[in-house]
């Protein structure tokens, strides 16, 4: 039934799982001294730009993004500074979040800044693709019978992949093994990206698994 | 309702998990009494009749070099040089062997066994003082661990012989100003292999070639590191061998002609490197003797010991040295060192074997008088067969010597075996674990888990069905209880209780487990709730040491998770916004909502106003912890010293206030609560406590505040005055206290009455008005509680037989009663108040932040439950009984540890609070008892504070419910705020909901204590294990103990208000339809 769909939703996947790919490959190429626990935080900057072109491009190439509902150039002008706005907030919010579960204050502010970034590039950003700057909407969508399309449950899982990745991901922490991918906040960075790629993957396979009883109502 | 199954119930389940904890910790924790008490040069042991002071006499050494390798095993130490290919740790000390063969009477090498546990500190504790350490040496040195008991260390220094350490900082802290001079370096990174042994070779040498020392202790830690990281199959350890061979080359080298010389390990190695334990392989570690001197009489023979007992070093370097033996040692001199009876003559000073067998002889037996005089757990038949042997001892060798004669050489081995049977005693007594009782108790604990978890699934099964329920366990119980008493009787002659008791909660387990469809009707699924995944992870978490050291910000870390998954989750079943108004969307896909959409949206931001207070707190909480000394650069909270001691007299009085503040904020929000409900009108006990107690008890603890923290210099005339201050104010409030829990229990209604006989024959006419208008009481109170309907309903049912319709008529409330919706709730938080607020006198004043935060967070805990069962309830989701769900309990059980840390205690001894003890005591106490108490109370305040309010999880829904809302569910007109009466309708459903939130919340604690169990027993070899593991199951198991006790307290309190209220109801009946 939505063959189609959930065929444009892996490759779109696979092209945002491609550029993650390049954004780590790349610089360890092109950079000297580059490395991912090393440089970490140059690594999180770089994945989370590659994330944040590619989805944007992908997402309005294939016009999942709600239609604007004027054409009018200030119109669509607001809407992306709304969506700017939205975007800075979300880093904001989950740093507080991050403060909230123990990250230190102030000594290391900057990573645990970074990390909401990469967070809100992995989050917010797909929900500010799929369902526009409308806090209402995502709310909304994380409910049972809130999802009203494949891209709807195909966010649903990738979000909480992304989430329950970085929650994991602080597990390692406490733990004395003294290994460089203990640091603060690479093992969580880690995490969420691994639980993104797994939502990335997950979410066209239980689609697909479950096409038969996804129902949704019309939008 | 049905208290009495519910309390026996709980009170059953208690019992079967205290058993479990006793058998495990009886075979686990060896426990053993220190003796306090020094030899001295006057002791008379030498034979003869006049006192000898032998510490004149000339000793055989005047100096020795104690040069300890952690973890030398024996293994490492022997040489076999036909191996043709070594293994990394074989051949690699070759200089032991070389000086055996080349100097026989100069030089040994034996096996040294050590005795359980295998741990460095133990061990060091055993070979200074001679007698067999265990993990908990009751004395009175809780607190540090300076080794109090008579030691090689102390005779030295008393002898006047300067000790020189270097090494390992254990000795620093076991021998604190001890030493003539000491180099401690830090042991405690385990992957640090060079430090410790770099720093004493920097000045070891130096040292020997000096003459300021008489004893040379220098303890290398780089093997047993080596062992930890890589394990002895390594070629690191190769290269740490060696270097330690050229140490004691070295050593040899400088050694001048009155020295000895002992290379020695406190332990050995299993094959991955660790110790602790008993296997062969971690006890057995080499001994190294050496004299540049001859002081053997021939090479090894035959009658040389095959081991060494690590024991057995403390009386022969004390008799070597010319000191006296350390009182409370039982091993016995190493014979080859000493000359036989008849060279006597021709040595250089120093005792006989026989002489320095029977000194040693007569001090073993003193300490065994000494000890079975304290303590009872040495069996009583082998001490009476020990001492009728002394006695016979002692007579043969006397007149030997009073004879003049020579002795038969049969003496000197009888002694020996003497000394070795006492030794062997103690040893039973002391130093091995008991793998039986621990796994008795390990399976006793995992059945009692299984039984908590079947009793709170299947709790209405168990009221309803009203069966014989207990009467057959507790029979069976006791009957196999006894019957294993009489069989020990018979084959042994004695009772072990613990066996018995193992065997009554066994076999009671067994029974209720039996009919196997009892577990059938729990399907797996019960178990696959997402929000046990949260005590799943938290059990996993006691086992890694590096978890239970972060333990405060992991239970955090949960709580804080668990908290978040509510919302989502309510969210996730589309009940946290109103459900929209889009007429496509709602069609016919939800049942109509059952409150408007406002009163969803009020719900909603009520459940997520309080999440923020909730969280708010989880993260100020963290701000109280205390520091545990693994935890490198941690400062402990500024809170946590009391205010007298803060130098800066600004902070100390913002402290003070802010303490002040966080008191007057618990008062007052306590009495916010009581009055809002209406329960401030009557004129019973509970009102009187609340009205006057409450307030007076915060104001004696402010005073007692200031008063502490008054500088003692300050107000020199009013000395005595704060003197006395210092020791009224404390006791006051604690006959405060005292009076008001008993004032709670003795009447715990609050419930006003006002009866409208007066009134009726006026009102016939009118109207029955719903809800009168105000008349003087708080105008809150009356809008809120006047529950009218309810006593008709209560009569109604009551009065069901022989009244039935005579008033039914008049269906008009004749009786008001003020305070009836909240009558459980009520006396429960009020006594829960007030012992945290004499919980709070047990602790520093700024302490009192933390308990603030305490009250808002369980005030949030519990808005929470109650709005998040209100929403589920608004969709149809209610399911009837008033059951509460998981999450709300782990929540609850979470919070309890995680203000266990923040009101700064950790699970460690060094950091209980002993201050606590002296509260309204400042001179000290006769007796232990109160001080114990005191201490206890003061540490596990915060489970306590959890366990006794934990049945307000039970109340709060009820206390907080929205109008209308669960009338549906209920029945019949549910216009009313009926509240708690709810319960009184359904007593069944209350017991079996009562029931089921304690055995829930006994269940998670009692999981951890498995956990904690589980790990101590696991993982007995780790590194950890007397740091960690040992210390947190001691603090779970008595969290656990304090925490069921007064969790029995909060439901025999509910219990207790539930008669009240019964007989209340009684009351009424026959005033009004007379
Ligand atoms: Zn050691
Ligand atoms: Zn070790």
């Amino acid at each position: 039934m939505w063959d189609h769909e959930i065929r444009a939703m892996a490759s779109t996947h696979a092209i945002i799982a491609a550029s993650v790919f390049m954004a780590t490959v790349l610089p360890a190429v092109l950079l000297p001294g580059f490395s991912v626990y090393g440089t970490h935080l140059l690594w999180l900057y770089s994945v989370s730009a590659a994330v944040t072109a590619v989805s944007v491009a992908v997402f309005w190439l294939l016009g999942i993004t709600p239609p604007a509902k004027k054409h009018t150039l200030g119109y669509k002008l607001s809407r992306l500074l709304r969506s700017c706005l939205y975007f800075f907030l979300s880093c904001l919010f989950f740093h507080t979040v991050v403060v909230l579960y123990g990250a230190p204050l102030i000594e290391s502010a900057l990573e645990t800044f970074s990390l909401a970034v990469l967070l809100t590039s992995l989050t917010t950003l797909r929900c500010l693709c799929v369902l526009g700057p409308n806090v209402q909407a995502w709310i909304r969508v994380f409910s049972r019978h809130g999802a009203m399309s494949v891209w709807d449950t195909c966010l649903q899982i990738t979000v909480a992949c992304t989430l329950v990745g970085a929650w994991v991901g602080a597990f390692p922490i406490p733990l004395d093994w003294d290994r460089p991918w203990q640091v603060w906040p690479v093992s969580c960075s880690l995490g969420s990206l691994f639980g993104y790629l797994t939502g990335l993957v997950a979410a066209p396979a239980w689609i697909h698994y479950h096409r038969k009883q996804l129902t949704y109502k019309c939008k | 309702m049905k208290g009495l199954p519910v309390l026996s119930l709980l009170l059953w389940m208690c019992a079967v998990f205290f058993v479990g904890i006793y058998l495990f910790v009886g075979g686990f924790l060896l426990v053993r009494l220190e003796v306090n008490r020094t030899s001295t040069c006057g002791d008379v042991l030498e034979p003869g009749e006049e006192p000898v002071d032998f510490c004149r006499a000339q000793p055989r050494f005047r100096k020795v070099v104690l040069l300890i390798i952690d973890a030398l095993k024996i293994d490492f130490a022997r040489y076999d040089p036909d191996k043709t290919a070594p293994r990394p740790y074989e051949n690699k000390l070759p200089v032991l062997e070389e000086t055996v063969s080349s100097r026989p009477l100069q030089s040994r090498l034996y096996p040294f066994r050590a005795d359980p546990p295998t741990t460095t500190m133990q061990r060091i504790k055993g070979f200074t003082t001679g007698s067999l350490p265990t993990f908990v040496d009751v004395g009175n040195n809780f607190a540090s661990s300076a080794i109090l008991e008579d030691n090689l260390i102390h005779q030295f220094g008393q002898a006047g012989k300067r000790v020189v350490f270097m090494g390992d900082d254990t000795w620093e802290s076991l021998f604190p100003k001890k030493f003539y001079r000491s180099l401690p370096f830090p042991s405690f990174n385990v992957k640090d292999l060079h430090t410790v042994d770099n720093g004493i070779l920097q000045h070891l040498y130096n040292t020997m070639v000096g003459d300021d020392w008489d004893v040379l202790v220098a303890h290398f830690l780089g093997v047993d590191h080596c062992g930890h990281r890589f394990g002895p199959d390594h070629p690191a350890m190769a290269d740490k061998l060696t270097q330690m061979d050229g140490v004691i080359r070295s050593v040899i080298d400088r050694l001048q002609n009155d020295t000895l010389l002992v290379v020695m390990g406190d332990h050995g190695m299993t094959d991955t490197g660790d110790h602790g334990g008993e296997s062969q392989k971690e006890t057995d570690a080499a001994i190294f003797l050496y004299s540049p001197s001859p002081m053997f009489h021939g090479p090894p023979s035959q009658n040389e010991p095959d081991v060494v007992p690590q024991t057995d070093l403390v009386p022969t370097l004390a008799l070597l040295l010319g000191v006296p033996i350390p009182y409370s040692n039982v091993g016995q001199v190493l014979l080859p060192l000493f000359p036989p009876h008849e060279q006597t003559e021709g040595a250089v000073g120093g005792l006989s074997q026989l002489e320095a067998l029977w000194i040693n002889t007569k001090q073993v037996n003193r300490f065994l008088e000494t000890y079975s005089g304290m303590a009872k757990d040495i069996p009583p038949e082998s001490l009476s067969r020990l001492k009728s042997e002394f006695a016979l001892l002692s007579s043969e060798f006397l007149s030997t010597v009073r004879e003049g004669r020579s002795p038969s050489p049969q003496l000197a081995s009888s002694l020996q075996a003497y000394l070795t049977s006492v030794r062997d005693t103690c040893r039973a007594t002391w130093a091995r674990f008991n793998p039986l009782k621990m796994a008795a108790g390990l399976a006793i604990l995992a059945f009692a888990c299984l039984m908590c978890f079947i009793l709170s699934e299947l709790s209405l099964v168990l009221i309803r069905e009203n069966g014989p329920l207990l009467k057959a366990p507790v029979v069976v119980s006791l009957t196999v209880g006894v019957s294993v008493a009489a069989a020990q009787l018979l084959i042994r002659g004695y009772i072990e209780v613990m066996w018995c008791l193992a065997a009554a909660a066994f076999s009671s387990e067994l029974l209720f487990l039996w009919p196997p469809k009892r577990v059938s009707w729990l399907t797996l699924h019960h178990l696959l709730v997402p929000s046990l995944l949260f005590p799943l992870l938290r059990c996993a978490s006691l086992l890694s040491d590096s978890y239970v050291i972060a333990e405060g910000r992991v239970v955090t870390f949960l709580v804080l998770s668990l908290a978040l998954c509510i919302p989502i989750h309510l969210n996730w079943d589309g009940l946290l916004l109103p459900p929209s108004h889009d007429p496509l969307k709602s069609a016919g896909l939800l049942p109509a909502p059952a409150l408007s959409p406002s009163a969803v949206r009020k719900e909603s931001s009520t459940l997520l106003a309080c999440l923020g207070i909730l969280v708010g707190s989880l993260y100020l909480s963290l701000s109280f912890h205390g520091c545990r000394e693994e935890q490198g650069s941690c400062q402990p909270s500024s809170f946590l010293s009391p205010l007298s001691r803060l130098q800066d007299n600004q902070l100390k009085n913002l402290h003070y206030v802010l303490a002040v503040i966080s008191l007057g904020l618990w008062t007052y929000l306590l009495r916010c609560f009581l009055c809002h409900y209406g329960n401030l009108n009557s004129s019973g006990g509970t009102v009187f406590t609340a009205r006057w107690i409450l307030p007076l008890l915060s104001v004696c603890l402010g005073l007692h505040w200031a008063v502490s923290a008054t500088p003692e210099d300050s107000f020199r005339n009013l000395a005595e005055l704060i003197h006395l201050a210092q020791l009224a104010l404390p006791r006051v409030a604690f006959c405060l206290l005292g009076l008001g829990l008993f004032l709670i229990w003795l009447d715990p209604l609050t419930v006003f009455v006002k009866t409208r006989t007066q009134a009726s024959a006026k009102s016939l006419t009118l109207p029955t008005p719903r809800y009168r208008a105000s008349i003087g009481i708080s105008p809150q109170a009356e809008l809120h509680h006047l529950i009218p309907q309810i006593y008709q309903r209560m009569r109604r049912s009551l009065d069901d037989g022989d009244l039935s319709g005579a008033n039914e008529v008049d269906n008009r409330p004749a009786v008001e009663a003020y305070g009836l919706g909240t009558v459980y709730s009520a006396p429960l938080l009020l006594f829960s108040g007030l012992l945290g607020i004499g919980l709070l006198l047990l602790h520093p004043e700024g302490m009192a932040l933390s308990f603030l935060l305490l009250l808002l967070e369980t005030g949030a805990l519990l808005h929470i439950h109650a709005s998040s069962t209100t929403l589920s309830g608004l969709h149809g989701k209610y399911s009837g009984g008033f059951n509460v769900p998981w999450t709300p309990v782990v929540l609850w059980s979470l919070a309890a540890t995680q203000f266990f840390h923040a009101t700064g205690h950790l699970p460690t001894f060094p950091s209980i609070q002993w201050g606590a003890a002296f509260v309204g005591f400042p001179e000290g106490h006769t007796g232990t008892i109160l001080p114990a108490s005191l201490v206890t109370l003061n540490t596990f305040a915060s489970h306590i504070l959890f366990a006794v309010s934990c049945p307000l999880l039970l109340f709060w829904p009820l206390v907080c419910e929205v109008r209308g809302s669960r009338g549906r569910a209920c029945g019949d007109d549910g216009e009313d705020a009926v509240m708690e009466m709810r319960l009184r309708e359904n007593p069944q459903l209350f017991s079996s909901a009562l029931l089921q939130l304690s055995t829930r919340y006994l269940l998670i604690h009692g999981a951890q204590v498995f956990a904690s169990v589980c790990a101590a027993a696991i993982l007995r070899r780790h590194l950890m294990v007397w740091k960690v593991f040992a210390p947190k199951l001691m603090f779970e198991a008595s969290g656990f103990l304090v925490s069921s006790v007064f969790l029995l307290i909060g439901v025999t309190l509910v219990l207790r208000v539930d008669v009240a209220v019964g007989q209340w109801f009684k009351r009424l009946i026959p005033d009004v339809s007379r």
